[in-house]
């Protein structure tokens, strides 16, 4: 027993990095545009599609892979933030962008269904199906490169937030953009490229996945459900809570696993739910001001 | 009241009086059993649609997770009828149990959700959508992925719609009345409040959670009710069709549509959707070109419509008069 929850632990904590990786897109995207993607989900299972096609006809490995999938992300984001997101102004904006989102992922979701059809595919390559024995654990390759590769990722974002110019752009912005734009920040510009970014990691994201679960066009439902629960339990915009959050709910959905795999998932929203009782903001969410 | 007002006041009771005559012959005119089926649906839809209206359209909470009162509902009556073994015509008689299980469902949802700021509120929404349907999933009682099935009635194919369509229409009209007393009562004047700022509606003695939790609360006892009538037409229901998610942004584009907030927006939203999502599920054969339809056609809507028909045509009226 004791075994098992170590073993759980272990893999909740690498599966966690990942779904932190996810989540901090979402996060930003909510911290500098106040938006709420809800394509996020669809659009990791785009990623996942994307990098199926090119191990598919390139016979390309999933790890190069992303050097073709995360900037053609990038671009998909910047063209959903100009075609649609751009547009909407106004007193009800983060809501009306999440009604949006939510349509553009019922397009993705639908054009998917029409390209791949409903059956279920998984990435394969050597590292997904072996493991290496680590002090008594188990532990699937995919595993560790992705959980790697999310803390690479997730370290080069925050050096990108915090030391560089464009970071400091976006920093400004998420604090006030009215103020932004008058100190000559080009907030259109930033808030593109922060969606660009905030889309970007989903290839990443939805290798891994696409890699350690089978996915079909409607597994987008799941991931987004899963990506808010993490982003609102850490508290909107912060990225710190973003972390936090994920490695904690994935680590308690692999512990109840153990117990009912048909609960685990129902534990991980009654999770969001409780904590929101306790405390509305989440883990590092700012106070809430103004309900509106 | 101006002689113009008197006239556009004769002519808006004229209308209704028309189209009331007009849904009550419709069965008769359109015999049909494929014409009645739908009407049956768009009745049902302009029901959820009102009710959803009530509470989201008039609070400016959106929710996107009525889904859970229209599933629950559905799932009521038809574990209730399998374990009481009610069958036959006695089955219309639980139809109340929905609607008291879409309540009991609503308070301590609202109480949780209705806490947080707006955005978070969607989500919230959807996150208790989704535990509802992985609850249908899991527990043994809802029948897991198979569903439950309805109690067989012994109608003649012909005339089976016809009773469905009358219970719908009596559910739409009496949701329309009920939105239109809410919007014209000092309940519905506190929502509006809300809707426009809460924090002043606070200041000023409105206590907002008593009010928004207790529209959420009607909303979702009748979209209970109009899941309940859904389960009956069509003898069945499973996690996915009872709790789904495309059917939470179908009601909210038929509301935005439509007009939000407005009494006759979602109603008309509703009508011209849902018979449209029909007609193209009945005609293409792949069912996916529906999704991308219905997405694009909410993008074209919240992107060059965003205040939905019914408000932006009344705007061209009073611009024509003036």
């Amino acid at each position: 027993m004791a075994r098992e929850i170590y073993q759980a632990i272990a893999d909740g904590i690498l599966v966690g990095g990942v779904y932190a990786l996810m989540a901090v897109g979402l996060t930003l995207i909510f911290g500098v545009l106040d938006i709420i993607n809800i394509a996020q989900g669809i659009l990791v299972v785009l990623g996942a599609y994307l990098s199926y096609q090119l191990s598919a006809s390139l016979h390309l490995d999933l790890f190069l892979g992303l050097l073709i999938t995360v900037p053609a992300m990038f671009v998909i984001g910047v063209v959903i933030h100009w075609a649609f997101i751009r547009r909407l102004r106004g007193r009800e904006r983060t809501s009306m962008t999440l009604l949006v989102s939510y349509a553009v992922a019922l397009i993705i979701e639908g054009i998917l269904y029409q390209v791949y059809g409903p059956d279920v595919r998984q990435l394969n390559a050597w590292y997904v199906t072996s493991s290496v024995h680590v002090a008594g654990f188990y532990l699937p390759y995919i595993y560790l490169f992705g959980f790697a590769l999310a803390v690479v990722l997730v370290a080069v974002l925050y050096l990108l937030l915090y030391r560089t110019g464009f970071g400091r752009s976006v920093r400004a912005t998420m604090q006030d953009q009215v103020a932004a734009r008058l100190i000559g920040i080009e907030v259109n510009r930033v808030a593109a490229i922060t969606f660009g970014i905030g889309v970007a990691v989903t290839a990443v994201g939805g290798m891994v996945y696409g890699a350690t679960n089978a996915f079909n066009p409607n597994s987008g439902y799941d991931l987004i459900s899963r990506l808010l629960a993490i982003v609102i339990l850490g508290g909107l915009g912060s990225i710190g809570g973003a972390l936090v959050a994920a490695v904690f709910m994935l680590t308690l959905e692999s512990l109840v696993d153990i117990w009912s795999p048909d609960w685990a998932t129902v534990v991980f929203y009654a999770a969001l739910v409780l904590v929101l009782v306790i405390r509305p903001s989440g883990f590092l969410g700012r106070p809430q001001g103004r309900t509106a | 009241m101006t002689t113009a007002g008197r006239t556009l006041t004769a002519v808006k009771l004229a209308g209704l009086v028309l189209a009331a005559a007009a849904a009550i012959a419709f069965p008769w005119v359109f015999s049909n059993p494929v014409d009645t089926n739908y009407g049956v649906y768009a009745l049902i839809f302009v029901t959820v649609a009102s009710a959803w209206n009530v509470f989201s359209g008039f609070s400016g909470y959106i929710s996107l997770g009525h889904a859970v009162f229209f599933g629950s509902g559905a799932y009521t009556l038809g574990i209730v009828a399998r374990d009481w073994h009610v069958t036959g015509n006695g089955v219309f008689a639980l139809l109340p149990l929905c609607a008291v299980t879409g309540a009991v469902i609503a308070v301590p949802f609202g109480l949780v959700s209705l806490r947080v700021r707006r955005h978070t509120f969607i989500v919230i929404t959807i996150a208790v959508f989704f535990i509802f349907q992985l609850m249908a999933y899991n527990f043994s009682f809802t029948g897991g992925s198979i569903g439950v099935s309805a109690p067989f009635l012994a109608w003649s194919p012909s005339t089976y719609n016809d009773p469905f369509y009358y219970i719908a229409l009596g559910c739409a009209a009496g949701m329309i009345a009920l939105a239109w007393a809410i919007r014209r009562s000092r309940f519905g004047l506190r929502l509006r409040a809300i809707r426009d700022d809460e924090d002043r509606a606070r200041g000023l003695g409105v206590h907002p959670m008593r009010v928004k939790l207790a529209a959420f609360t009607l909303s979702g006892a009748v979209t209970g009710v109009a899941g309940g009538v859904w389960f009956f037409y069509l003898t069945q229901v499973q996690p996915p069709s009872g709790f789904d998610p495309l059917f939470d942004l179908s009601v909210v584009l038929m509301a935005f549509l439509g007009g939000l907030g407005s009494i006759a927006g979602p109603v008309l939203g509703a009508l011209l959707i849902e018979p449209g999502q029909l007609y193209l599920t009945a005609r293409v054969t792949n069912g996916y070109l529906s999704e991308i339809l219905l997405g694009s056609l909410f993008l074209v809507v919240v992107l060059f419509m965003p205040r939905g028909i019914v408000p932006t045509s009344a705007d061209w009226l009073r611009k024509a008069r003036s």
